[in-house]
Parts: structure tokens; sequence; C-alpha cells
């Protein structure tokens, strides 16, 4: 049996209430380090227990997004993108967005150069990881912070 | 009907790299947003791009509710032959658009 909530029972103090409780349940700490572990599992989905190595990867945000629904990311792997040696994929993870995927890139020797560009949605001030795999099997990771403003998600 | 906007060069040099930019209208709804009443509103998303040259997948990409509205990406590729540039976007619901655009290499 679900309640039934008439229109118009939802007055000023119901509505004050329950955006006070959106803001209480968006400040409790150690929700950040939770979602970090679906990143954490969204990355071995992915890539299993093989090594990620820091380096090669350069991921581009702003350092202030003052809107959280269009945040500006840029991806660049250090690659020759050659037939032996060339980057096949890259995923971007959030540790902080309701879900821990944000974009994956497929791309090989005819992409010329590992550089892709996009516009992502940011659900708090966080760290945006970028992982590049390589066709030897390789895993190399960069990332970036920033300080989001109005956070997409939290405000409808 | 959705708006595709692309910029790609006209003509490139052979073994140029080219960049590539496309964007397609859409509201990319996450499926955690919540409407008036409360209720959730329903995911609503583009899940794949891909970009063929001559029919042959050279970029592709996937999307997840974290991508902005109206996608937007850029991206490069090295011009082999005179061809066919296709872009292509998949809704999550099977729905496909694309356009086409002639790249002349020489």
């Amino acid at each position: 049996m679900t309640a039934i909530i008439k229109p118009d029972s939802i007055n000023r103090r119901t509505l004050l209430s329950a955006g006070a409780g959106a803001i209480l349940v968006s400040a409790i700490p150690g929700r950040a380090a939770a979602a970090s572990e679906d990143m954490l599992a969204a990355q071995r989905e992915l890539f299993g227990d093989r090594q990620i190595r820091e380096g090669r990867v350069a991921l581009k945000l702003p350092p202030i997004a003052e809107n959280g629904f269009s945040v500006p990311l840029t991806v660049d792997v250090e690659s020759p993108m050659t037939d032996a040696d060339h980057v096949t994929r890259i995923a971007v993870f959030s540790p902080r967005n309701p879900l821990p995927d944000v974009a994956r890139f497929t791309l090989g020797p005819r992409a010329g150069r590992a550089g892709v560009s996009t516009r992502i949605r940011l659900g708090g001030t966080q760290a945006i990881l970028a992982i590049a795999e390589m066709n030897d099997g390789t895993l190399w990771s960069g990332s970036a912070e920033t300080v989001v403003t109005l956070a997409a998600c939290v405000v409808l | 009907m959705a708006r595709i906007r692309i910029a790609a060069p006209d003509t490139a040099e052979p073994g140029e790299i080219i960049e590539l930019k496309a964007l397609i209208q859409h509201p990319m709804e996450s499926g955690f947003r919540r409407g008036s009443r409360g209720e959730v509103i329903p995911r609503d998303i583009i899940t794949t791009f891909e970009c063929l040259y001559d029919g042959e997948v050279v970029f592709e990409a996937e999307f997840f509710p974290a991508v902005s509205a109206n996608p937007f990406l850029t991206f490069h590729t090295k011009a082999t032959q005179t061809g066919t540039l296709e872009f292509r976007w998949t809704h999550q619901d099977g729905e496909i658009w694309s356009q086409t655009h002639a790249l002349t290499v020489g």
C-alpha cells in the first residue's frame, strides 16, 4: 500500500523540510568514499585486476565548474597511435556521480591521435579518473579534480 | 528529430590527422531526476556514437547518463583516402540518427 499525497497537502513547510533533507544527504561525510568503491568495482569489471599505472594520460577539466550539468572534459593519451603501439580504449570514471561510469571511447591506429573531448555532468566536487588501455594490454591512468558550485543531480 | 552538427574539413593531405567535431541535439535525460510531483523522469539517452570512414569504424564512444545534454564530441582520424565519413548515434531504444560528410584527400 503506498501513501497517497494529495497535491494540495504539499505546502511550503513540507517542501522546505524536503529541501533541507536533500542538503543534509549531500553533506554526509563518507558518501564520496562509498561511491569510490563503486568506481573501483566498475574499473575491475572493465579491466580486471590488472595493474594500472599512473601516467601517459592527461585529463583536462576546469578547476572550478559553476555548472555541474555541463563540464568540458578532454583526455589526451601519449601514444604514437601506430599499428604496433596504440590506444585501444579509454574509460572515464567518477567517484561521486550516481553511476561510476561516465563515458568510454574505443579507438585504434586509424584515429591518428588519442585525444577526445566531450562535456559531462558532475554530481559534486570530485576527482575524475581516466584509464587508457594500450594494444599491449597495459593500463595507464590520469585524473583531474574539479570544484563544482552547482551540482547536477542535487538541484532539480 | 534530432538536429546534428558536424565540423570536419572538406579536404586533407594524405596521412594528415584531422579533427572532427560532432554534436547531436538530445536531452540525455539521466533517469536520476525527479519531476515536480516527485516522480522519477525515465532515462532517455543516446548510448553509442560511431564514426565510420568508408564504412570502417575509426572511433566509437559509449555514453552513460553522466554525458551532458546535446552530447558533443571532438576526436581525430587519419585522412587516408577520399571517401565518406559517417557519424552515427544510437539511442537506448535502438533508434539511429546519422549524417555523412565527404572528405577529399590529396
